[in-house]
């Protein structure tokens, strides 16, 4: 580590470093100042807007009607990243201590539900709790009921779609950190007489809070960006911020609400993330080691 | 303590697979409505798949959006991996979030930026523009990969290969290009898939001026169920699943999202010597 790092010319290393960084600017942080700065323009009707410096938009976002989605949305991701961080945590758990074979398998289901397209995932979901296919006939070709009853669209259709589509990322967020308690750890708690309940509270749990509730904060960001699942499985009142973002940019053509509720989420999920970093500090890997054994 | 592991388990693999088994159920069923028991099997809406010229179109584009995206995704994260690495300049963990910032917010939100850019632009709706938003909002994934990998080189490889008087070209391409291949490897390949899969920025960027797979999944269910989407469903998943089983092989697919410095194994034992 101590050995001098080779030096290429000064030009050569700006211009290797200065490259991706100039594509990373003009094609993100470029279009992302041109939103902001959209949030501020007059929406003219037809689908065109002015450049303004008016607060049409933003007081718009004030207005119930928004508030009232941003305070469901906010519930729903809560609500959905409590439940796949609450199903991910065990799962993860169990994965971490299986054989490699079982594991890459059992990753590669994971990754692979995590790669699918939102479309699909809408899609299946909606096959399987619609009337006429999936559960509802199931349960009637098996006999439990008499009817159909179809369970999409409504609020737990939105609530599986969504921890469908958020799982994966819980179980890659929870992976690595779980990963890294020794099992010797587990065993020596054993030795010494703990129960595995005992084990569990106070070997386990203390060291994985931290990735939990990575996983938790994690998973709320996640929520907050998907649409597809929401709107092929929810009927308007489930709809989400992500939904209203591209039906205010595509269906009703309004740039500028668009461009403010797009601010509007990238500021919630700057802070959410920002929190996951002050939280996973305190993850430094010294510690871990000392802990992993 | 054994018979939660196992409901655990089973659970989750049902809750995982069960969508995708309904779907391919439906896609290989004879009549163009489910019903249970299931009639009859075929494979005609397969066949439909890879006839109908609109599916072959959207197959088409989607093949071009993600193999340069993937493409344009590496060429965008290697150097910059690269040279925060190596250089270690001021304010890198700034520049490093820089680049996994895209990713890290909603894809809806690149969505809207790139519809706003290329509407200013006055060049709307165009392929390469979904092609570019690809490229830079998966562009996290490579540099991860190449990262993460950059970090878990033996630096004395490296410094080897100086002390024989290579230069730092030399030794890029000979030493450290080769032991990159596979982080190379892995961050294209997920990017290709992420890309084949991507709906809500592509549908934003194209504003309706052609489709992609995604966009042709959504846009066929408006106007109600056909099995052919079935089948779209199935292809896309096994896609997804030989691809992450063939990465499996020769990557370890568990470190793809650990970005501390030394990845243990299962049970790491304590006299390890650091690698």
């Amino acid at each position: 580590m101590t050995a001098p790092r080779p030096r290429a010319p000064g030009w050569k290393r700006y211009a290797i470093m200065g490259a991706p960084l100039t594509v990373l600017a003009v094609f993100f942080l470029v279009p992302f100042a041109m939103v902001v700065a959209a949030s501020f323009y007059r929406n003219v009707d037809g689908g065109f807007y002015e450049p303004a410096f008016v607060l049409d938009s933003w007081e718009r976002l004030a207005a119930p009607y928004h508030l009232d989605r941003i305070v469901f949305s906010v519930l729903i991701c809560l609500l959905v990243a409590a439940l796949t961080t609450a199903a991910a945590f065990p799962f993860t758990w169990f994965l971490t201590r299986m054989t490699p074979r079982r594991q890459v398998t059992l990753l590669v289901v994971v990754l692979a539900s995590m790669t699918l397209s939102e479309a699909i995932v809408g899609f299946s979901w909606h096959l399987l709790l619609g009337r006429s296919t999936g559960i509802g006939r199931i349960l009637v070709w098996v006999g439990l009921t008499d009817t159909a009853t179809a369970y999409t669209p409504g609020f737990w259709a939105v609530v599986i779609g969504l921890s469908y589509s958020v799982f994966p990322y819980c179980v890659l967020v929870l992976f690595p950190p779980l990963r890294a308690i020794g099992q010797q750890l587990i065993e020596a708690a054993g030795t010494l007489g703990a129960s595995p309940f005992q084990t569990f509270t106070s070997v386990v749990w203390p060291l994985a809070r931290p990735a939990v509730t990575a996983s938790f904060l994690l998973g709320f960001v996640f929520t907050l960006g998907i649409n597809v699942v929401v709107e092929q499985l929810g009927r308007p009142e489930h709809w989400t911020l992500a939904v209203l973002i591209s039906d205010a940019a595509s269906s009703q053509a309004n740039t500028p609400l668009a461009s403010a509720l797009a601010v509007f989420v990238a500021l919630v999920s700057l802070g959410v993330v920002a929190l996951v970093s002050v939280v996973e500090s305190r993850l430094d890997p010294s510690a871990a080691r000392r802990r992993g054994g | 303590m054994k018979l939660f592991r196992v409901a655990v388990v089973s659970a989750v693999v049902l809750f995982l697979a069960g969508p995708v088994l309904i779907v391919a159920i439906a896609s290989l069923n004879e009549g163009r409505y489910l019903d249970f028991p299931v009639e009859d099997y075929s494979l005609r809406w397969y066949a439909d798949l890879f006839t109908d010229p609109l599916w072959r179109a959207a197959m088409r584009n989607s093949l071009i959006v993600a193999l340069s995206s993937a493409t344009l995704a590496v060429a965008i994260a290697l150097p910059l991996a690269y040279s925060l690495h190596t250089y270690r300049p001021r304010f890198g963990t700034v520049l490093f979030g820089l680049g996994l910032l895209p990713f890290m917010l909603p894809p809806v939100i690149s969505a809207i930026s790139m519809l706003v850019f290329w509407g200013e632009l006055g060049r709307p709706g165009r392929i390469e523009n979904v092609i570019a938003a690809h490229a830079v909002f998966f562009s996290s994934v490579p540099l991860l990969t190449i990262t993460l990998a950059l970090r878990s080189l033996d630096p004395m490889t490296g410094e080897a290969a100086t002390t024989l008087g290579a230069s730092p070209a030399v030794r890029f391409r000979t030493v450290t290009l080769p032991l990159l291949r596979p982080s190379i490897t892995t961050g294209f390949v997920i990017t290709l898939i992420l890309s084949l899969n991507e709906y809500i920025i592509s549908f934003v960027v194209a504003q309706a001026a052609f489709e992609t797979l995604p966009i042709k999944v959504f846009n066929s269910l408006r106007y109600g169920f056909t099995p052919t989407v079935a089948a779209m469903a199935v292809v896309f998943t096994l896609i997804s699943v030989v691809v992450l089983a063939a990465l499996a092989r020769f990557t370890d697919l568990g470190a793809l999202t650990d970005t501390g410095p030394e990845p243990e194994g299962p049970s790491p034992s304590p006299d390890q010597p650091a690698v």
